[in-house]
């Protein structure tokens, strides 16, 4: 009778150390691109997985870091001065990864997707917001292009991080993209 | 069918529809009915998945004409 209680207690041990270690209901995103485009994907995707109650945090880096800037007036070096000038300030600034054809493209697809009621990305960072989408952004990337916290997006779920961060995010989640 | 609140998700685009759907059904009442009409035809497929996820029921799904209707009964 011992022994059988004392392997139900292992056992009992075994269970909640294997609960411990499975996903959630969580998708960790990296979003690397700055496309119009891909970053619209991104944001569809996160805003229907919150809708579907799946906690969402996504992780810009590189591009996807430029893409969340907005206009700010801050004081550079040379080499943030060239990044900045040459980087989007702005949704409203991306484009398209294809067709973008010296920016017809973009118009375009902008004017269509208006026309069929397609959120704006704008709109879609107010939606992300409203269902707690967390949104981490690399801060290497910040440091290499020479950006600062004054100059992005203004988010409440928005924190700097490193890839350990994104790593432990990713390790809990079911679902993992890269966009 | 007795439905307790209506949504109306004409002319909107994915990922819309549902995140108007989880937002209605959030504050309504468990056993309740929600009847939605949509444009979407990403909706057909849509709304049925969201269902499974979440544990609510769709009771039914109907289809006229380029409008789609769903009866969604709260968990």
């Amino acid at each position: 009778m011992k022994d059988i209680q004392k392997q139900i207690e292992e056992l009992q041990k075994q269970v909640e150390l294997l609960k411990k270690d499975q996903p959630k209901d969580k998708l960790s995103m990296i979003v690397f691109s700055g496309s119009l485009d891909k970053i619209i994907a991104a944001f569809i995707i996160a805003t229907g997985a919150a809708a579907m109650g799946t906690e969402v945090t996504m992780f810009f880096t590189f591009w996807g870091t430029a893409a969340l800037r907005k206009k700010a007036k801050i004081k550079k070096n040379f080499s943030s001065r060239m990044f900045g000038f040459m980087l989007p300030t702005g949704f409203n600034k991306l484009k398209l990864s294809n067709m973008n054809m010296a920016g017809m493209g973009t118009l375009m697809m902008k004017g269509l997707m208006k026309k069929k009621g397609v959120l704006s990305l704008n709109e879609m960072l107010e939606i992300s917001e409203e269902s707690d989408v967390k949104i981490f952004i690399c801060e290497m990337s910040m440091d290499l292009m020479g950006m600062q916290p004054e100059e992005m997006v203004d988010y409440k779920n928005l924190e700097y991080c490193g890839v350990a961060k994104f790593l432990a995010e990713a390790h809990e989640s079911r679902n993992t993209l890269f966009i | 069918m007795q439905v307790d609140q209506s949504l109306d998700c004409k002319g909107l685009s994915c990922p819309m529809p549902i995140i108007k759907l989880a937002k209605t059904v959030k504050k309504m009442n468990s056993g309740e009915v929600l009847e939605m009409i949509g444009t979407d035809p990403g909706s057909k497929t849509d709304v049925p998945a969201w269902c499974g996820k979440t544990g609510n029921i769709l009771l039914e799904q109907t289809e006229d004409g380029g409008a789609f209707k769903f009866y969604i009964k709260k968990k």
